[in-house]
């Protein structure tokens, strides 16, 4: 690889102009990231609160108690459960969104774009409070709709297996529309000509969409998913409002349990190994993504 | 914090004109984020001179070495009258023998019952021992439909299964709070009681964000029993339809072979060791103490004294829905003093969640609670053995 020469008094300035952001991002984030993986081989709580001499420090401790609770697994393999069927789904649910706005048939097509992103405006813990009401047992709207097909009624929130899967539907009603907007810009940076000249050839839309729209969005959906997923990962303020993590932890993610032990027993330490292991598998998983798709490329 | 903070601001005015010199400040916090703020003005050195705290928190304050020892100015104190708390309040705030809080306001939990009800399965008042109360409960179960129950206990709230813990005898941590005592009989043959309730269909499963409107479940006689603390008074009184308001009462816990015992909650009012006011801050918890100021409070808030004088105004003796409170303050206690205890208590319906939905055995739940509970104690385990080690 060739590299880039640079005369070292550009050198300089470069490095004067760039002074503010990197004090910046080292104060603001180098520090405190080093200073909570400093925190994490420690057993920092209340009573380290009230005189650091209680802190003991305990090396890789917290992280193979952490590795031995139950309450941790259930937690990363809920967050997985949310990433990887809500990432895709609410993927899914914007692509199909986009290319339905994008088409020649439909109409009012800025009202309907509104309409689809409002939802990612809005407070989240609002709309938390609303879907616990269109989720309840007797009085919700959803069991009120299945009942007249037969179905029902479904303990959403108070079955430990319909929680998760009621969290996904809101969290996918909720942010698809943010997806869909990209989407939408991706697909309308898609030259004409490429579908006339398929039309010619005479591939039909399905051929067109694989063809055609998909590799040309390929670099978009790689962004989307990339984002999605490391924003599925960090699940919180839903199940924090809907569930409080229940019933039974099936709605707890990795976030919540790292919020409850450090924000609610003080038990920074812990929290704090918590936060790093969540933090290598988001970057373990970012990197498989970029892979899989390179190698596809 | 809450509403009494915003309420207790009325009280200040008669305070500072009989102390002229003194001025008296109020910050309000919502109770959501009281906890919070109040351990980050310790580590920021910004704490309060006075402030109000919930009296489970006072051991975990008391850990941080943050509140002062009151007793030596209890003594001196003609406001301040030991005699006159309810011995349970008072003994929260008590901590390896000195006491770090006055009581301020009270509360505890009865039941709340629908005595018509309660009536119709052939009983005039609510039983007093758990064979009688479950009697009573699956009479009242066989004159209802299938979805409607006799008790209401959200199956994520913790003080349930650990007043019927306390009732039957459990000390719930043992070593001086250094271990778990859940798997020992006197806990287990509560937990069996507890769990059977939800198993024999006399109580559903649910938890507490899926109960969306408890009062009109309670008029539609869809519940029959509910345990609440006092502010539920006001709630039940306000909420429920005039035609409702004679056919609700409240009554003392059964115990297991009579009158049981409840926890002992409230606030209370603690001065900070950091304080530059001591003096000042005193003189106003007294004045807060006072019988007169406890009866303004209630009639004020609805928040119950903490003094008995103050219980003996006729607003209180002839209140037909607090003489329960009244009765059951006689029989409080504390919950274990261990700054640890609310996760603990999180923990126990976490565990009483499992054995409920049959995800473990009665037997397995509390073996497991004991195992996580040992582990949450370790590190002050590890602090009691080295004071002990300096102290030799």
């Amino acid at each position: 690889m060739a590299r880039l020469r640079i005369p070292s008094e550009a050198n300089t300035a470069a490095w004067f102009f760039l002074a503010p952001a990197l004090l910046l991002i080292g104060v603001f984030f180098f520090l405190p990231v080093a200073a909570s993986l400093l925190l994490s081989v420690t057993d920092f709580d209340l009573y380290g609160i009230a005189d650091p001499g209680n802190t003991r420090f305990v090396g890789l401790q917290n992280y193979s108690k952490l590795l031995q609770t139950p309450d941790f697994w259930t937690a990363l393999r809920n967050t997985f459960y949310f990433a990887f069927v809500g990432g895709p789904l609410t993927i899914a649910v914007a692509l199909g969104a986009a290319l339905l706005l994008s088409s020649k048939l439909v109409r009012f097509k800025g009202l309907f774009r509104t309409i689809y992103f409002t939802p990612f405006v809005t407070t989240l813990v609002a709309v938390a409070i609303v879907w616990r009401y269109l989720y309840h047992t007797r009085y919700g709207l959803f069991n009120y709709a299945l009942s007249y097909v037969g179905i029902g009624p479904i303990d959403w929130l108070g079955d430990p297996q319909w929680a998760m899967p009621a969290i996904i539907l809101m969290a996918v009603w909720k942010s698809f529309g943010y997806n869909m907007l990209i989407f939408i810009a991706g697909l309308q940076s898609i030259p004409e000509e490429l579908y006339d000249a398929a039309e010619i050839d005479g591939a039909g839309p399905i051929r067109r969409f694989f063809s055609i729209t998909l590799p040309m969005l390929m670099p978009t959906l790689v962004f989307v998913s990339v984002v999605t997923m490391i924003g599925y990962f960090q699940l919180f303020a839903e199940p924090y409002v809907m569930t409080q993590g229940g019933p039974l932890r099936s709605t707890t993610s990795v976030v919540l349990l790292m919020y409850e032990e450090g924000f609610r027993w003080w038990r920074m330490g812990y929290a704090a190994a918590i936060a790093f292991v969540l933090f290598v598998v988001i970057l373990i998983a970012t990197l498989l993504q970029f892979r899989l798709q390179k190698e596809r490329a | 914090m809450g509403r009494e903070g915003e309420i207790v601001t009325e009280l200040i005015p008669a305070f500072e004109k009989e102390h002229p010199g003194i001025k008296v400040e109020v910050q309000q916090i919502p109770w959501s984020a009281a906890h919070e703020k109040l351990l980050t003005a310790f580590v920021g050195d910004a704490t309060p001179d006075i402030a109000m705290l919930g009296n489970t928190w006072v051991p975990e304050f008391v850990a941080l070495d943050a509140l002062e020892p009151l007793d030596s100015l209890v003594a001196r104190s003609t406001d301040v009258v030991r005699s006159d708390y309810f011995p349970g309040i008072w003994s929260t705030n008590v901590v390896d023998g000195a006491t770090y809080g006055i009581p301020w306001y009270v509360d505890t939990q009865v039941i709340f019952y629908r005595s018509d009800l309660l009536a119709k399965a052939g009983y005039s008042q609510m039983p007093s021992t758990w064979a009688d109360w479950r009697q009573a409960m699956q009479k009242i179960k066989s004159q209802m439909s299938a979805t409607q129950y006799p008790l209401l206990i959200p199956i994520t709230e913790w003080r349930p299964p650990v007043i019927l813990g306390v009732q039957a005898g459990s000390p719930l941590l043992r070593d001086d709070g250094r271990r778990g005592a859940f798997h020992e009989p006197q806990f287990r043959a509560a937990f069996d009681f507890y769990a059977s309730l939800y198993r024999d269909g006399l109580a559903p499963a649910f938890s507490a964000s899926e109960i969306s409107n408890l009062y009109q479940e309670f008029e539609r006689g869809n519940i029959a029993m509910y345990i609440s603390g006092p502010w539920q008074i006001g709630e039940f009184t306000n909420r429920l339809p005039k035609e409702m308001q004679d056919k609700w009462m409240t009554a003392p816990l059964p115990g297991m072979n009579g009158p049981g015992v409840s926890l002992a909650g409230g606030a209370s009012l603690s001065l900070y060791r950091r304080s530059a006011h001591k003096r000042e801050a005193w003189l106003l918890m007294e004045y807060l103490s006072r019988p007169d100021v406890q009866l303004r409070f209630y009639k004020l808030t609805g928040d119950l004294p903490a003094r008995r004088e103050a219980w003996r105004d006729t607003s209180l003796a002839n209140n037909r829905y607090t003489r329960a409170f009244r009765e059951q303050l006689d029989r409080v206690v504390p919950t274990p003093k261990v700054p640890e205890w609310e996760q603990i208590a999180t923990k126990v319906f976490e565990y009483g969640e499992k054995a409920i939905r049959g995800r473990m055995t009665v037997e397995q739940a509390l073996a497991a609670l004991d195992r996580d509970v040992d582990a949450l104690l370790e590190k002050r385990r590890w602090l009691m053995s080295r004071r002990k080690l300096a102290n030799r």
